[in-house]
């Protein structure tokens, strides 16, 4: 039955007989959602003496909140960073098929690439919710070209770019427009590189470093500038040294702005970082967590040869290496496989025991469930 | 066969003057009977072995009363409820009732008798949290039936009016459940209420405010200093009242309540003057009592248990 209508006449849908995650703990509580948005029970009774139209049994499972992935490069055969005739198509397809990861919002990634295919696909991809159609899109994420040659990894040594033109304009002239960016990851040791990372950051784009040779002052100073990211945090970096941590040490970092928090992506893949440096960035900073797939085209296609931007990928088992070479490039793990690999901690994902997904949910909506 | 018992005539046991026990040859009685029977007598004292068989005793006795009175939708059954740690053993016990099919509560008024004043309604120690997060979440009640005190609106003496009007237009309270407090308190009745009380609003004893800093991080600055009440008399009006008293902590109230006189320091003595009323205590809660009288009421259990029985299986009305 409806509630008095003091605050929206809008279905109410009641999940039941689940755990969720709340305070960092599972616990056995009935979710309310209404228009896409989380209710608080109590509220509603008292103020609206409401309750649900729609009751969805959970059978035991845990509702967690949807999965974000802010690095992924493509998947099931298409290449973010490779210009084809429907790059939105691309995406859309993607989009849908990563709900099954329990994916419910991505960045699109795009790896070192030149200009001109930036000008071409950026434009192409806006900003927008998910729903029935797939995940939504929170933006792309520009992995490049402003990155280090040194931590190049696979990304393709002849586009890298440095901010030879001041910094700013640099920008313009390699992505044109930045409309539907939301994140970029560059190295903070170029030159030039303090005015871009405070005209990012003042545009509501998130800095992330990454494919860096820098040292901490140099991090520090980019963080205080504005950046408030770790592109995958131990891989295309110096490694954590005792007396220069390197980006590493942006973990403990006293360098911080008060109020302010470093968050590091992570690849769980059990292939990138090895499980004990993962659970050493955890303990020493557990807030700042972020779990990403840097999943490239081949998530999700068989063992074989693949492109990615302008470079040839070979994949074998769970590793994607480039072509010819021991680089890994990219993973072709999934999000719930970097979630139960990690074995952690409206857009909802509904797991079983094993964190498995079951059903994923978009603003309440069901729009994707595990065949029995 | 009913026949009136000679301990009745005891004058040992001068606090229980008023009332009589009928004792029945089971054999000739059905329990519904039996419970209409037992119905006619006044103070009973039910004692349980301890807190978990007292909650069970209590909520089964609730769930029989409303079943019998057959609640629908011209005819809702009004219930009145307390908060506290003492209750909550007997709200699982109702929730799991409910959860089994055995009752409904979508066509029972709930009353509370109390509310602090000045603490903000989504508080997770506010009265309104408690009984949300302890029973009605758990239960079809509808919200438009579930009544607490207002604690937060400016005319504070108008909210307390308007619950008692609340109160007599649902046609008074069937059951008010209630609990005792260590100084002999019902509700925010500290000592020195009026035994004729209405609904108003009271300053918390010392005691009282020291009890409840627990639930406030043991920081006294944080516990409020007003409360919300029903009064002494607005429980007196219900046609049955069922007091819950457990843990040792209780026993002197309980002995003050029962075997002393009609004090206005031990308010919840006044229910030696009410027609209908039940006592459901553990054995630590009557441990201050005398010998003869625990006996008494122990030796009455066999009389006092039909009333808790399941009742036969009637179809159910929607």
């Amino acid at each position: 039955m409806p509630s008095n209508g003091s605050v929206s006449d809008a279905p109410i849908t009641q999940f039941i007989n689940c755990r969720i995650l709340r305070d960092h703990k599972l616990q056995r509580e009935d979710l309310w959602v209404r228009e896409g948005r989380i209710l608080d029970p109590e509220k509603l009774f008292f103020d609206e003496l409401g309750y649900a139209d729609e009751r969805v049994d959970c059978e035991g499972s845990i509702i967690a909140p949807g999965f974000i992935d802010v690095q992924i490069n493509g998947g099931y055969g298409i290449d973010f960073s490779r210009v084809s005739e429907d790059v939105s198509g691309g995406v859309s397809f993607v989009a849908k098929k990563i709900l099954e990861h329990g994916v419910t919002s991505f960045c699109p990634t795009l790896v070192t690439s030149p200009a001109a295919i930036y000008h071409k696909v950026l434009p192409q991809v806006k900003v927008h919710n998910g729903g029935q159609h797939g995940a939504g899109v929170l933006g792309f994420h520009l992995e490049g070209p402003f990155i280090s040659a040194e931590k190049k990894g696979a990304h393709p040594e002849q586009y890298l770019r440095t901010f030879r033109s001041g910094g700013v304009q640099d920008l313009t002239e390699v992505y044109g427009s930045l409309d539907n960016v939301a994140v970029v990851t560059l190295a903070p040791e170029l030159a030039n590189s303090q005015s871009v990372v405070r005209e990012l950051s003042q545009r509501g784009i998130t800095v992330s470093l990454g494919h860096s040779v820098a040292n901490l002052s140099q991090a520090e100073e980019a963080v205080q500038h504005g950046a408030s990211f770790i592109t995958h945090l131990f891989n295309a970096m110096l490694p954590f040294h005792h007396r220069d941590p390197g980006i590493v040490g942006l973990l403990t970092s006293d360098q911080v702005p008060a109020g302010r928090t470093v968050y590091y992506g992570m690849i769980a893949d059990g292939i990138h970082t090895n499980p004990a440096a993962l659970r050493i960035a955890h303990r020493a900073h557990p807030s700042g967590l972020v779990l990403v797939t840097d999943a490239i085209t081949a998530m999700g296609l068989p063992p074989g040869h693949h492109t990615l931007g302008q470079q040839v990928i070979e994949i074998q088992g769970l590793h994607a290496y480039v072509a010819g070479t021991k680089t890994l490039s990219g993973s072709i793990a999934t999000m719930d496989m970097c979630v139960r690999h990690f074995k952690q901690a409206s857009d909802l994902v509904l797991l079983d025991d094993a964190l498995n997904v079951k059903a994923t949910f978009i603003s309440g909506e069901e729009v994707w469930r595990k065949e029995p | 066969m009913i026949r009136p018992d000679p301990v009745c005539s005891d004058k040992k046991l001068p606090a229980l003057s008023t009332f009589c026990v009928f004792s029945f040859q089971e054999s000739n009685t059905s329990s519904v009977q039996a419970v209409r029977c037992v119905l006619k007598l006044t103070m009973k004292l039910i004692i349980l072995n301890d807190y978990d068989q007292a909650s069970e005793w209590a909520a089964k006795y609730i769930r029989n009363k409303i079943l019998l009175f057959r609640p629908g939708p011209s005819r809702y059954f009004t219930l009145g409820l307390p908060t506290g740690s003492t209750p909550l053993g007997c709200y699982k016990k109702l929730i799991e009732y409910y959860k089994n099919g055995e009752i409904s509560f979508q066509y029972v008024k709930t009353f509370n008798m109390d509310e602090y004043v000045g603490l903000p309604r989504d508080h997770p120690e506010s009265y309104h949290s408690f009984m949300w997060n302890n029973f009605f979440k758990h239960i079809d009640i509808k919200a438009e039936n579930a009544h607490i005190l207002d604690g937060n609106v400016a005319d504070l003496q108008a909210e307390c009016e308007a619950f008692e009007e609340k109160i007599t237009a649902a046609g008074g309270i069937e059951l008010f459940v209630g609990g005792i407090g260590p100084d002999g308190h019902i509700a925010f009745n500290e000592p020195g209420s009026s035994l004729v009380s209405r609904t108003r609003v009271k300053t918390l004893a010392k005691d009282t405010i020291m009890a409840n800093a627990r639930f406030f991080d043991g920081d006294l600055s944080k516990v409020p200093t007003m409360a919300l009440t029903v009064g002494v008399g607005t429980v007196m009006d219900a046609k049955e009242v069922m007091i819950l008293i457990t843990g040792a902590h209780k026993a002197f109230a309980l002995y003050k309540a029962i075997e002393e006189g009609v004090n206005h320091m031990w308010t919840v003595s006044a229910f030696q003057q009410h027609r209908q009323t039940v006592f459901v205590c553990d054995e630590d809660a009557t441990l201050e009592l005398r010998v003869k009288t625990v006996k008494y009421f122990k030796g009455m259990m066999h009389v006092h248990n039909k009333l808790v029985e399941s009742l036969p299986q009637e179809p159910k009305k929607n």
